[in-house]
């Protein structure tokens, strides 16, 4: 690979790991100005002021917000997140779950609906305008208007109440066989991935659209090549940053943004860790969660980046 | 068998519904008589307790943040799965009387001011040590100390000391106090080793199940504990689940799919859509909780008695019932006491909805203009439909109401015992003297009416010291009669509590104590084979 490829990646790599300092600045200072600090949400309403200057000596409050942030940085740096306030776990082990479940289900989701979405995408394409394209996009749309509590209740009724193929319950636990897992998980899977087919597939089908303007293209066509020839040989590898950019944003989504499927679903994913955890005002945890989001978000972001700068010839073989 | 002969069949076992009438509605579904008897005497017969299976709860009231740290429950799942893994000394029955458990017996001073209670002996811990007096004294102390954060603080505050004395543990008390038993139930003096002092979240209790899997807020799994010291009693199936479903209509699909086999907290609005899925019986019974209207006391315009009363006349409490509980629940009558209470007066006149009287105190109260009612969708479920139909039931007797619609997040913190009239609701004691002393006796941090009455305090703390039971009733009668007649507190309803069972369990028995047959539905109940 060459030198302006390396060096393109590599500051994009060095600005995301910016970004996610900058967001933990922010994270910290989020949860800093909320009304009350940590010593008074672990001994509530019943604190007496001698218990809380204790609490806040023990646990280092009273220094300056600067150096509380160094150290809360530090601690995470050496994969330390601290204590969990509500329950006293530590947050690094009971988060390690949450995430693998619910970067289990996302893959699970993506697996399915990024071929799938640039499959239709593709196809859409091949027959535009036609009735075939119609079908596509009007279904796609319709899929993606519902709101994910809708599509979910349907499934239940109809899947798991009536018909009995699937589980309504998708709980899932460790040493669980993995066919069972899967057979689990068949409705949250199905729900998310009408929630982002439409998105990634629209993208696909505009962004092949436009390059099939090109004067390349239409050398194609007088070549004698088949439709679907040119669209996968020339139109697609052209229009690969556009459709990386939006399949990385729809997996961030499914990662940081699938609470209400977790909770229809009764799924043991982050988003729901995350809402159990502000309910109580556990500052800690809800700080290691934001900063989770925030980089699954910025690395996803990265690799859309760094995948848009790979598949551009003109980057890839400078003059 | 049909679903629907199925269902009857089951009815009549449970004793709801009768030999004839089952007969009859057989008949005319068109089966006859002799293969209904052979129905229904297979079905009398499946309720014997059967061994072994899964049992699956599916439940609203769990959250990832939950320990098995007695001391920390707030909420119903952890509770109620400790229920199976623990105990306590004893434990209230579904008829309010007291039944040993870890106290094979107790009785106290004549002043009700020492209470000692006799230990049981051979009882083991999961993790094999046997349960001593000492372990018993230890977890008091846990609970008791200033410095703990139990949620079973404020009931032990009024304990002096706990001491061991030979096979016994002897409590001291500040005060009198005839009740002490009844606290003993509480769910969080549930007695772990050496008083969980060391381990409070080992999960290690005398109960019929032990922990095997705890995943706060996903489940909570226990199997058959085979040392068990109350035998074939308690404990019938193999193993025990609970599932946290806290989306109801995700809980009431688990029950319908067959994935779990019980769930809680059905809703009121939905009870009769749930109550025709064949297979599945709706089990309410009467409780102890209940939905309040609270003025306070001491705050114009709420200071005014005749204000007061006619707020209590213009609640249509009968309209309540029917509309906000659909029918599952029974009237209040503005005291937080009903029948479900041990030592109750049904003799206290019911209050009605009568806008002539409402009218007639609120012209005398001299009170001009709108009366400011707070409520939000957490004060309790159909609680803003309850404000409107009370703005409609007022406004017939003259009284303008306006409702303001508070946010849920910071009701119970900015609202709830702030304002001076809102919407609130009370999940009961288990005796009358613990309901009047949270939120009624002047003193109370929960004095949620603000409600100072010289007579009523006198009253609520002879009755604690009185061991005559007839005495302590006729007291209780009059401070009912107080609470209802001068109190802030506007009481329309009491809640039935709602659970739903699918046609695999076996053994429900309905009690009022707490949802669930008190807590103890995972180990009363058994799959039917």
């Amino acid at each position: 690979m060459s030198t302006p490829v390396l060096k393109l990646v590599a500051q994009r790599i060095a600005m995301g790991v910016l970004l996610l300092l900058a967001v933990s600045v922010l994270i910290f200072v989020g949860t800093q100005i909320l009304p009350g600090d940590v010593a008074q949400s672990i001994l509530g309403q019943s604190a007496t002021p001698q218990a809380l200057e204790n609490l806040r000596r023990d646990m280092g409050l009273n220094d300056p917000a600067y150096i509380r942030y160094f150290r809360w940085l530090g601690g995470i740096l050496t994969g330390n997140l601290g204590t969990a306030l509500s329950s006293g776990q530590d947050i690094a082990t009971s988060l390690k779950d949450r995430l693998w479940n619910t970067l289990f289900l996302a893959s699970a989701a993506a697996v399915v609906s990024v071929p799938l979405a640039i499959g239709l995408g593709l196809l859409a394409v091949r027959y535009r305008n036609g009735p075939v394209d119609k079908i596509i996009s009007g279904l796609g749309l319709a899929s993606t208007s519902l709101p994910e509590f809708f599509t979910g209740y349907l499934l239940i009724y109809f899947v798991a109440v009536q018909l009995q193929w699937f589980p309504s319950v998708s709980t899932v636990y460790e040493g669980m066989p993995f066919g069972e897992r899967l057979s689990a998980i068949a409705l949250p899977v199905t729900v998310l991935t009408l929630v982002v087919l439409a998105h990634m597939m629209r993208m696909t089908r505009a962004a092949i659209l436009n390059v099939m303007q090109s004067a390349y293209i239409e050398t194609a066509e007088l070549k004698g090549l088949t439709p679907l020839q040119i669209i996968t040989r020339h139109a697609f590898p052209n229009a690969i940053a556009p459709i990386v950019n939006v399949v990385m944003l729809n997996l961030a989504f499914l990662i940081v943004g699938v609470v209400v499927v977790e909770v229809i679903f009764v799924y043991p994913g982050m988003g729901q860790y995350l809402v159990d955890h502000v309910a109580k005002r556990d500052v800690p945890v809800v700080q290691a969660c934001g900063l989770v989001f925030a980089a699954v978000y910025i690395s996803l972001n990265i690799v859309a980046d760094i995948v848009a700068i790979v598949s551009n010839p003109r980057l890839r073989h400078p003059k | 068998m049909s679903n629907e002969l199925d269902y009857l069949s089951r009815r009549v076992a449970l004793g709801k519904l009768s030999r004839r009438d089952f007969l009859g509605r057989a008949a005319a579904l068109g089966v006859t008589t002799v293969f209904a008897n052979s129905l229904l005497s297979s079905a009398a017969l499946a309720e014997g307790p059967v061994k072994g299976g899964t049992l699956k709860a599916g439940m609203q009231g769990g959250a990832s943040t939950d320990s098995l740290d007695p001391a920390t429950w707030q909420s119903q799942v952890p509770y109620k799965f400790g229920r199976q893994w623990g105990e306590q000394l004893v434990e209230i029955q579904p008829d309010g009387k007291l039944n040993p458990k870890l106290a094979t017996e107790w009785g106290s001073s004549d002043d009700a001011k020492v209470w000692t209670f006799k230990i049981r002996k051979g009882v083991q811990f999961h993790d094999g040590k046997e349960m001593t007096p000492d372990d018993v004294v230890a977890t008091m102390e846990r609970h008791s100390d200033a410095n703990s954060k139990s949620g079973a603080l404020g009931v032990m505050g009024g304990i002096e000391s706990v001491k061991k004395d030979g096979d016994t543990v002897v409590f001291t008390l500040k005060e009198a106090n005839a009740d002490l038993p009844f606290l003993m139930d509480d769910y969080h003096l549930m007695i772990q080793p050496g008083g969980g002092k060391d381990k409070p979240t080992a999960g290690i209790g005398t109960g019929p199940y032990k922990v095997v899997t705890d995943e706060p807020g996903v489940r909570h799994i226990g199997t058959k504990f085979p040392n068990y010291w109350d035998g074939d009693k308690r404990g019938h199936a193999e193993q025990i689940e609970i599932i946290v479903i806290n989306d109801a209509t995700a809980r009431t699909a688990a029950l319908q799919s067959g994935q779990v086999h019980m769930i809680n907290r059905v809703e009121p609005k939905i009870v009769d859509l749930v109550k025709r899925v064949p297979g599945v019986t709706i089990q309410n019974v009467a409780g102890k909780g209940h939905y309040v209207f609270i003025a306070h006391c001491n705050t114009a315009p709420f200071d005014n008695m005749d204000l007061r009363l006619a707020l209590k006349y213009a609640m249509n409490r009968e309209e309540m019932v029917k509309t906000i509980l659909r029918g599952y629940g029974s009237v209040g009558n503005d005291t937080p006491i009903n029948k479900a209470y041990p030592l109750f007066s049904d003799d206290i006149e019911q209050r009605k909805y009568d806008p002539d009287k409402a009218a007639f105190h609120y012209k005398k109260s001299g009170h001009d203009g709108a009366v400011l009612l707070r409520t939000s969708d957490v004060a309790f479920p159909g609680a803003i439909d309850a404000a409107q139909l009370y703005q409609q039931s007022a406004a017939k007797a003259g009284i303008t109401i306006e409702v303001k619609r508070e946010p849920g997040d910071g009701y119970w913190s900015q609202v709830w015992n702030k304002q001076p009239f809102s919407e609130s609701y009370w999940g009961g004691r288990p005796t009358q003297d613990q309901m009047f002393s949270t939120a009624y006796y002047s003193k109370a941090d929960w004095n949620d009416t603000r409600f100072f009455n010289e007579k009523f305090d006198k009253l609520l703390l002879q009755a604690r010291g009185e061991l005559d039971e007839a005495k302590r009733k006729a007291m209780y009668r009059d401070m009912n009669v107080i609470v209802r007649d001068e109190g802030g507190v506007i009481v329309p309803m009491f809640n039935d509590f709602i659970d739903a069972t699918s046609k695999k369990v076996g053994g429900w028995v309905p009690d009022g104590n707490q949802e669930m047959s008190g807590g103890y539905a995972l180990s009363r109940c058994w799959l039917i084979a």
